[in-house]
């Protein structure tokens, strides 16, 4: 029997909500700052139409629905799956008003493309768009590959034993440290650390590079966010390719990689722990990975003959691969290249390294490193029981940050939500195909977005059908918080409906 | 008489051709050739205009980033920038800088296309040889709108109102 959600539920939801939406009024005043500073008039008055909005909306929730009651973990999961959906709404408020996006919904999709992180963009002219504009697109970048919900608990929730179920609900079920209060704020301390350091390494790259000091910084900061938070934005349209720059290239991997690793590893490794980066499973896996797909980007590069030296091969093939694999997006290409110059072969590659994604408990998206370390365990698992003698025990373990031995919850998590994954891979580029697109072309889109990589080979622009766009931002949604906070929404509007 | 003037009349036919068919032949596509391609038209069929000299034109966006006695410009013709490699000589005319306040000049170059240049990792690029400025850009005085100071207004309104009523609700509910 499905129990109908009571006054009590809906009332908690509410509270949560009222609040998360508060949190983000608060980081809207940094583009509001900028903009007065700049002296971006009508870019200020987006922002703090945007906040008013936000206030009357976070004001009246966490009044209307005031509640002192903890969270349960259907409550828990559904406000993490609603408070991505209102964080995209009103993130797109400014972003509208500023005329850049042909419509609210291509505003969204940038929106939505901009908390999962993923890069996907519809904006037009964006090389005339406002600092304070630009500024809040690589903000919610950073907002969202930290996680909208874990904003609201290093900020604003103290004590809360309830933070922890909207903690998991955002894909992270791993805490850095036994308090998740302390682990989300020890989250934001990482970037933080990192925004200071990688912002100074990006902005005298630029300066040597021939850029202004105030745009080079600039730049460096939106930068920074995108690819630590392995978004893949960037202030200007040619993306990476703006900067004509190998050094600016490598800080930028060094980035996207940061992005990709775990957290708790992070954690490890400050604390002095760095033969844990050899032993992870997750870092192995990487590693193992990285080569094998490259080795095809590079027998794919080598066939299509668009590089015709080793060193531009490289340079190329490995920016791009990296950078799917990491789940950033970040180009050094044009999209359409994907299709003109490189082969079938190559992209294959590249699909197959971002629909594998980085380290649980990072920024990135897709199936993750750690999930697919298991099933190779598990395989391996399977393939020596059957070699060897019957009476023979066979136990696997795997190190990541201790050794832990390998059980079939385990397996059986990790084998479900990688098969969600291909089925969101594969219902997507249906989709695509519905609406005519090659089938090649369909994939690589789709992959990008359910895996909130942002590489696009052309489909994603203004003109594609709407439908289109919203199953886009559907997958972004649905890939970012990992399917069971979703599901979890689906089922409690079932059960408000049919429970009883 | 008048086979007098049917021979003038071809004779002035075979004038006009001949004036009509080097200009067909050789001028025609001269002008065609200097053309500005575009930017889509360069990036989709790459092979094709790989180490040709060709014409583009665009709007200059963002910085002139020096290097040497080279810098790189970008120009972007509404559709895609592409990256222009150009003496720092060729670019002393350029004044506006495309960005949020300021439409760029727009510029027109011809230069080698590379689609993976040699020199510059692999880059899509063009090697400048000259440039010329088509126009000159501008930076517009902003003004505030009054549609959006308008609606801010109103909403600050409602916000005021719907503080004072949650401030009512929770003394309502203390109470």
């Amino acid at each position: 029997m499905v129990f109908k959600p009571t006054i009590e539920d809906i009332k908690n939801i509410g509270y949560y909500l009222g609040r998360i939406i508060l949190g983000l009024s608060l980081t809207m005043s940094i583009p509001l700052l900028l903009g007065f500073m700049l002296k971006e008039i009508n870019p200020a008055l987006d922002f703090l139409i945007a906040i008013e909005i936000a206030l009357i909306f976070g004001m009246i929730l966490t009044r209307l629905c005031y509640s002192k009651k903890e969270l349960n973990w259907m409550q828990g999961m559904v406000i993490v799956s609603l408070s991505w959906l209102v964080a995209m709404a009103l993130g797109a408020v400014p972003l509208y008003l500023s005329g850049h996006w042909k419509s609210y919904l291509d505003a969204c999709f940038d929106a939505m493309s901009g908390f999962a992180t993923t890069g996907l963009v519809l904006v037009q002219d964006l090389d005339h768009l406002s600092f304070t504009h630009n500024l809040w697109r690589h903000l919610i970048m950073f907002i969202g590959g930290q996680g909208v919900v874990i904003v609201a608990l290093a900020l604003f929730v103290k004590g809360a034993s309830g933070a922890f179920k909207m903690y998991v609900g955002e894909a992270r079920d791993e805490r850095v440290l036994p308090n998740v209060i302390h682990t989300a704020r020890f989250i934001w301390l990482v970037s933080i650390v990192y925004l200071v350091l990688g912002t100074f390494a990006l902005a005298t790259v630029g300066i040597f590079s021939g850029m202004k000091p105030f745009t080079a910084f600039f730049h460096g900061a939106c930068i920074f966010m995108a690819a630590f938070d392995t978004g893949g934005f960037a202030p200007q349209s040619q993306n990476i390719l703006y900067y004509h720059s190998f050094p600016f290239e490598i800080v930028t991997l060094v980035i996207m990689f940061l992005g990709a690793i775990n957290f708790k590893l992070h954690y490890h490794i400050w604390q002095g722990n760095r033969k844990e980066i050899v032993r992870n499973i997750e870092t192995q896996s990487l590693f193992v990975s990285i080569i094998l797909t490259f080795s095809l980007v590079a027998i794919g590069l080598k066939q299509s003959g668009a590089y015709p030296q080793a060193f531009m091969l490289f340079r190329k093939g490995f920016y791009q691969l990296a950078s799917a694999h990491t789940g950033t997006g970040y180009m050094t290409i044009y999209p359409a290249q994907f299709i003109t110059e490189w082969s079938q072969l190559a992209l294959v590659a590249v699909m197959v390294a971002m629909s594998l994604g980085g380290a649980v408990c990072s920024t990135t998206g897709a199936i993750k490193m750690l999930r697919v370390g298991i099933i190779y365990k598990a395989l391996r698992e399977d393939l020596k029981r059957i070699i060897l003698p019957e009476h023979s025990v066979v136990v696997q373990k795997y190190h990541h940050i201790k050794w832990v031995f390998l059980e079939d919850k385990q397996v059986r998590s990790a084998l479900l939500i990688t098969l969600a994954y291909l089925v969101l891979y594969g219902a997507g580029s249906i989709i695509g195909m519905r609406y005519g697109y090659p089938f090649l072309n369909s994939l690589f889109e789709s992959v990008s977005a359910a895996a909130n990589v942002g590489l696009s080979c052309g489909i994603t622009d203004m003109t594609m059908p709407a439908a289109l766009k919203v199953t886009y931002i559907l997958e972004m949604w649905v890939g970012r918080l990992e399917f069971m906070a979703v599901f979890t929404l689906a089922g409690f509007f079932v059960a408000l409906f049919r429970g009883k | 008489m008048v086979k007098l003037k049917v021979k003038k009349q071809k004779e002035n036919r075979f004038k006009l051709w001949f004036m009509v068919l080097p200009f067909t032949f050789c001028l025609l596509p001269c002008l065609c050739y200097s053309q500005p391609v575009s930017s889509s038209e360069l990036i989709n069929n790459a092979e094709q205009y790989d180490g040709k000299t060709v014409v583009y034109a665009g709007e200059v966006i963002g910085e002139v980033m020096a290097r040497g006695k080279f810098a790189w410009v970008n120009l972007s013709d509404g559709k895609n920038s592409i990256g222009i490699w150009a003496e720092r000589e060729l670019l002393k005319e350029l004044v506006y800088r495309g960005g949020y306040k300021v439409r760029g000049d727009w510029l027109e170059v011809t230069g080698i296309f590379h689609r993976a240049c040699l020199y510059h990792g692999g880059d899509l690029d063009i090697h400048a040889q000259a440039l010329t400025r088509i126009s000159s850009g501008r930076a517009p005085a902003e003004f505030m709108s009054t549609s959006k100071r308008n609606f801010a207004l109103a909403l600050s309104g409602i916000l005021f109102l719907v503080f004072i009523l949650t401030q009512v609700i929770l003394r309502h509910k203390n109470a």
